[in-house]
């Protein structure tokens, strides 16, 4: 797909996710926003796959480890053909496939998560075992700034490393907003490259709301070899919508009737 | 030849090896206790499919997850009390919301441990893992019985907790018993009572049998090494023959095989009952049997709860 309709695709993707989510009454749409360029990239560029065929083995892995996002999650892969954009009404509904936050059940979606630091040790797990079948799928794990607090994601880190799982790309939403504030006021990451490069990964450092950017981390990805790459994705909480921006009151509550009209104006 | 008393880990050990010689597909993962667990003899014997993630029991959970979606059959092991206990949340969600195909096997369970003391003694893991949808517990009753579950668990799909003794325990079954996972095991049969045990504690069942034969006391013993599914079935059955039921458990009394027993009881078929196990209490450092004695979990604290189920019959 061409870095324009890429773009246009950007706007669609942020409507329905403020749509889905209004609907749904309650879920997470800052950090969802944030994720927009990241995902779409992914899907729309980089990742080897096949809507029709979800379970088809040789498909390059996405591994949500910020399982809150689903709404984002969920929209890309509604919007690339896994299943009717339809089913996004039922997000969050009893009895949906749809489920709060990420779930296999929905096509596309390799891994239940929603509690953080999980994805990162799976995301190895499968690459690992990847090599040893002699399968050449790469596995993408996205998480979150804050979610890197978490001490399992530095145990999974090391791993990587260690290795030597080339295959593996860490994408990291550095949206610098968490629920009760921002990140760095709250426990700080920084010096963030440094600590990914002390612990063996290849990092790259891009403007997150890029497509270009994105094209051009995740090639360089492709062709680096010995260690894992970690792409640090600088972005904006609720990006797009003049008063989620920045804001972490809009990490997990539902924009009411007047708030998401006046947010799809902005969009359109 | 009359076998000699033998860790179960040791058993666990010797069978993943002679499994890995035909099942290519069986992949474990070590939080460095490899050692301990005896997962080294399969790390000697298959280095390529062996993974010591080191000190990080969440990564030795999170990586056999990842590594069973590619049609592993992986094992994650550690001590009981950091596997369970440490890594908890990726039991729970990775390996059980999302149901894969990871075996947790875990030695140094209970106060048999021995010197090590408490922070190495784990007494809570029957409960935290039953209590997970998708997850089935087996705490295997000697060497012959642990091989047979590990090749058991191996072949059925889905999480396991199993857990492996350090200490020595003797020799109970037979190689031609039947192991089926929820289907607990008579090992003799009386009509006055019924203790229901594992692993450790069958033998001090057994034992508070024959002592309690003297005083003309005809006790069945059940080898529960299945704690979920728990077998309903011989629960109840025990229950309507003999009338009183006594439990024994190397773990705490809250929550683990007395609790599960009192479920079935208290739901089908109530009945007197006494539980013989850790009352609300760390262990510590001792010899294992200065331990079993000191926390009640004796053949004569059996023979004692026996006589009290009786009374209240």
């Amino acid at each position: 797909m061409d870095i324009e309709s890429l773009k246009r695709k950007a706007k669609i993707f942020r409507r329905d996710i403020l749509e889905t989510v209004a609907t749904a009454g309650s879920g997470h749409p800052g950090g969802s926003l944030s994720a927009v360029e990241i995902f779409l990239t992914l899907y729309g560029y980089q990742v080897n796959h096949k809507p029709n065929d979800p379970r088809w083995e040789d498909r390059d892995r996405v591994i949500v480890s910020k399982g809150h996002v689903a709404p984002v999650v969920y929209v890309t892969l509604a919007n690339f053909g896994y299943f009717p954009k339809e089913e996004l009404k039922t997000f969050r509904k009893f009895g949906a496939r749809l489920q709060g936050h990420v779930h296999s059940k929905v096509p596309g979606v390799e891994f239940n998560t929603g509690s953080l630091g999980h994805g990162l040790s799976f995301a190895n797990g499968i690459a690992l075992g990847a090599k040893m079948r002699g399968k050449d799928f790469k596995v993408y794990c996205v998480l979150g700034d804050g979610e890197i607090q978490e001490g399992s994601v530095w145990e999974a880190a090391m791993t990587a490393a260690h290795y030597k799982l080339d295959h593996v790309c860490a994408i990291i939403d550095c949206n610098k907003v968490q629920e009760n504030g921002p990140t760095n006021e709250i426990k700080n990451l920084e010096p963030l490259r440094d600590k990914w490069a002390a612990f063996g990964w290849h990092v790259l450092e891009i403007d997150g709301h890029s497509i270009e950017a994105l094209k051009v981390a995740f090639d360089e990805f492709s062709s680096t070899k010995g260690k894992p790459t970690v792409i640090i994705a600088n972005t904006v909480k609720g990006k797009g919508i003049s008063f989620m921006e920045g804001k972490s009151a809009w990490h997990g509550k539902a924009p009411n009737k007047e708030q998401l009209a006046q947010a799809l104006s902005e969009l359109s | 030849m009359e076998m000699k008393p033998t860790p179960t880990r040791d058993g666990f050990g010797e069978e993943l090896v002679a499994l890995g010689k035909t099942n290519p597909n069986i992949v474990v993962t070590s939080g460095d206790l490899e050692d301990a667990t005896r997962a080294e003899y399969f790390k000697k014997e298959f280095p390529e499919r062996f993974f010591n993630l080191g000190i990080a029991e969440q990564d030795v959970i999170g990586t056999a997850a990842g590594l069973s979606t590619q049609g592993y059959v992986a094992f994650a092991t550690s001590f009981a009390v950091f596997l369970t206990n440490r890594a908890y949340d990726m039991i729970r969600l990775d390996v059980c919301y999302n149901n894969l195909n990871v075996k947790l096997v875990a030695s140094h369970g209970g106060v048999t441990v021995g010197e090590d003391g408490a922070s190495a003694q784990c007494l809570e893991d029957f409960a935290i893992m039953r209590v997970l949808p998708n997850m089935k517990v087996i705490c295997p009753v000697d060497y012959i019985e642990v091989k047979k579950a590990t090749r058991v668990i191996t072949k059925t799909y889905g999480p396991f907790y199993m857990r492996t003794s350090r200490a020595p325990l003797p020799i109970i079954t037979k190689q031609e018993d039947a192991f089926v996972i929820g289907r607990a095991n008579i090992l003799r049969d009386g009509n006055d009572a019924t203790v229901i045990a594992c692993g450790v504690m069958v033998s001090e069942a057994l034992s508070a049998a024959e002592k309690l034969k003297h005083e003309g006391i005809d006790l069945k013993v059940v080898n529960m090494h299945t704690i979920k599914p728990i077998d309903v079935q011989m629960i109840m059955n025990s229950a309507k023959e003999t009338g009183a039921i006594v439990t024994a458990e190397e773990h705490q009394m809250a929550g683990g095989l007395g609790s599960a027993v009192a479920e079935v009881l208290g739901q089908h078929y109530p009945c007197p009952m006494e539980m013989v196990a850790v009352k609300d209490s760390f262990g510590e450092s001792g010899t294992p049997t200065q331990l079993m004695t000191h926390y009640g979990l004796k053949d004569v604290n059996i023979v004692e709860a026996v006589k009290k189920v009786l009374r209240r019959k």
